[in-house]
């Protein structure tokens, strides 16, 4: 079973509720989706190892069979082909790796190669055998999905798999929780938090996601989410207080499950609900 | 053209728009601009009134001709992006409009349709003006929405005679951040002293080094973990960054937005007054100075 944790707004607690699932859980495989800012692993410690790089393809033009006819220019949608004088040149950050460029080349002038944009790292917990996969950017680069859908063909389907994803409702996103059997969505009460909660929650329902809600800080803010979900009938999965011992176990990178062993069975029946919810007990 | 400044923070939640809606009620002439576009919230702060809308079209969608189409299946094995199904239905979310499957259809049954993909407003505040933005569920255009809503804002500065626009921006370093700080004179970096807050920071002093652009530091809920507040402000001070503000955590900036205020309208007290310290140092600022002296 796939379980996405998603958000809409920022700093809800997506990584706090993955990290803490899995090790409640155990055994599980965490794929670290938010590739601009991969956070799962400042909680687990976990030497990690490179996989491989995630590379998009880039046109390479051959200046000298190029006769400078601009049908490459003409045709890149992504403007990341520009004619210089006596040359083309190429932005490699705007190109997409579509491939219309040495598709409509006369001469035959284009052939393509790779260029890395990030990587994919991987670790294994002696303890509990959770499996991370993190996918991380390179500094500078645009584009997130193409790292976030090469996370996704590490995907172990025999295993319980807990998807944390990028913030958001943009195509990262998408491209992360695509696929998934069911969504967490983990929100604050307060305006904001609702706020992205209710876009959020119009992604999931055109993705026609199974979802429902956990309440991070719940004692902060005020009534609106409780009575936002109430009134929408979606459910309420866990509420998890404003604790001045979890905000530092978080700030120090203590997953709150390992000192609070409590939280465990709070999670596992989360996860319990959450398979029944997702059709798949 | 006016001096442009943006918050951002790496990591989410940190406080970008409080602190951005805060300057904007500090400031003398302001305009503000709402680049976080997927999770635009500082509206709920400045309860702007909207004057004008403009509609975002992003890149094109990819449309099938099924009169024209023989189903041949070209199509899905040259599109790069999977968008594409085997029965043949386009993934409008999942198309990036590049124009591959138009171009390659023996039939000529593709034609690659205007896609509208958001809104942008223009709007008035009890602070100044405000362009702010909503990006359509999905839509993967994030980068231009935010070129765009840069464009619109700095063409409203300079129409009402306004030199100085604050940017709330994305979190994360990625297009929409990219398109967030390009060409700015500051960015505002709003941290938090936890490992995840640390090595975001880490992470964004890197994009805003890779573009070159001056950036500062604050660090919030600095009483969280003092040890990592040090950690910030000793690993600022070897990469010659300014650390601007350290603000405690309060219950002040979530009690302001319950009322739709900024917390310099919401106390004048130690929380607003450190705020207001921070913005006085920001505008002391070389890069954002109206007159810099040339030598």
């Amino acid at each position: 079973m796939r379980i996405a944790v998603a958000s809409g707004k920022g700093g809800t607690g997506k990584t706090t509720v993955s990290i803490n699932l899995a090790l409640s859980l155990g055994n599980v495989q965490l794929l670290d989706c938010d590739v601009e800012e991969p956070n799962c692993n400042l909680f687990l410690n976990h030497e990690l190892k490179k996989v491989r790089d995630v590379v998009v393809r880039v046109p390479f033009i051959s200046k000298d069979k190029c006769d400078l006819c601009m049908k490459c220019v003409d045709i890149c949608r992504f403007n990341a082909l520009v004619k210089l004088p006596k040359s083309l040149m190429l932005f490699p950050k705007l190109c997409h790796g579509c491939g219309a460029c040495s598709i409509v080349c006369p001469q035959g002038a284009i052939n393509e190669k790779c260029r890395s944009i990030g990587t994919i790292e991987r670790s294994v917990s002696k303890n509990c055998g959770t499996e991370l996969y993190q996918g991380q950017l390179n500094i500078g680069e645009p584009m997130a999905s193409p790292i976030i859908h090469a996370l996704k063909t590490h995907i172990d389907d025999t295993r319980t798999v807990i998807i944390d994803s990028p913030p958001g409702t943009a195509c990262p996103v998408i491209s992360a929780i695509t696929g998934a059997d069911y969504c967490v969505l983990v929100t604050e009460p307060t305006p904001f938090g609702l706020h992205d909660l209710s876009l959020a929650l119009e992604l999931v329902k055109e993705m026609r996601i199974p979802h429902g809600v956990v309440i991070n800080r719940c004692d902060l803010g005020d009534e609106r989410v409780d009575r936002y979900c109430a009134e929408n009938s979606i459910p309420v999965l866990m509420k998890i207080p404003n604790e001045m011992k979890i905000a530092e176990l978080y700030s120090q990178g203590i997953p709150f499950v390992l000192q609070m062993p409590h939280w465990k069975v709070n999670f596992v029946e989360m996860f319990r609900q959450l398979q029944e919810l997702a059709g798949r007990c | 053209m006016p001096k442009q400044i943006t918050v951002i923070s790496g990591k989410g939640g940190t406080g970008k728009t409080t602190l951005t809606a805060a300057f904007a009620s500090l400031a003398n002439k302001v305009l503000i601009a709402d680049c976080d576009v997927d999770a635009a919230d500082i509206h709920l702060i400045l309860d702007p009134i909207s004057t004008s809308k403009l509609d975002f079209y992003g890149m094109e969608v990819a449309s099938i001709n099924e009169d024209k189409c023989s189903a041949c299946g070209l199509c899905v094995e040259r599109c790069r992006f999977a968008a594409i199904s085997k029965e043949l239905v386009i993934d409008a979310h999942i198309c990036e409009g590049c124009g591959v499957c138009s171009l390659i259809c023996p039939e000529n049954a593709i034609i690659m349709k205007e896609h509208k993909a958001g809104e942008i407003f223009r709007s008035a505040t009890r602070f100044g003006p405000l362009v702010h933005a909503r990006l359509g569920i999905g839509e993967e255009t994030g980068g231009k929405l935010v070129s765009m809503v840069r464009k619109v804002s700095s063409e409203m500065a300079i129409e009402n005679d306004i030199d100085l626009i604050i940017i709330d921006g994305p979190p994360g370093t990625g297009c929409s951040v990219i398109a967030s700080i390009s060409g700015v004179d500051l960015v505002f970096i709003v941290t938090e002293p936890s490992v995840s807050g640390i090595h975001d920071l880490e992470r964004v002093l890197e994009v805003t080094a890779h573009f070159g652009i001056k950036a500062v530091v604050c660090i919030n809920k600095c009483n969280i973990n003092e040890e990592k507040t040090s950690d910030i402000e000793e690993f600022c001070k070897i990469k010659g960054i300014d650390v601007v503000g350290k603000l405690p955590l309060s219950d002040i900036p979530i009690k302001a937005m319950l009322g739709s205020q900024t917390v310099i309208e919401y106390e004048d007290g130690i929380f607003s007054g450190a705020v207001g310290d921070m913005w006085r140092k920001i505008m002391a600022c070389g890069t954002l100075m109206k007159n810099e002296t040339k030598f």
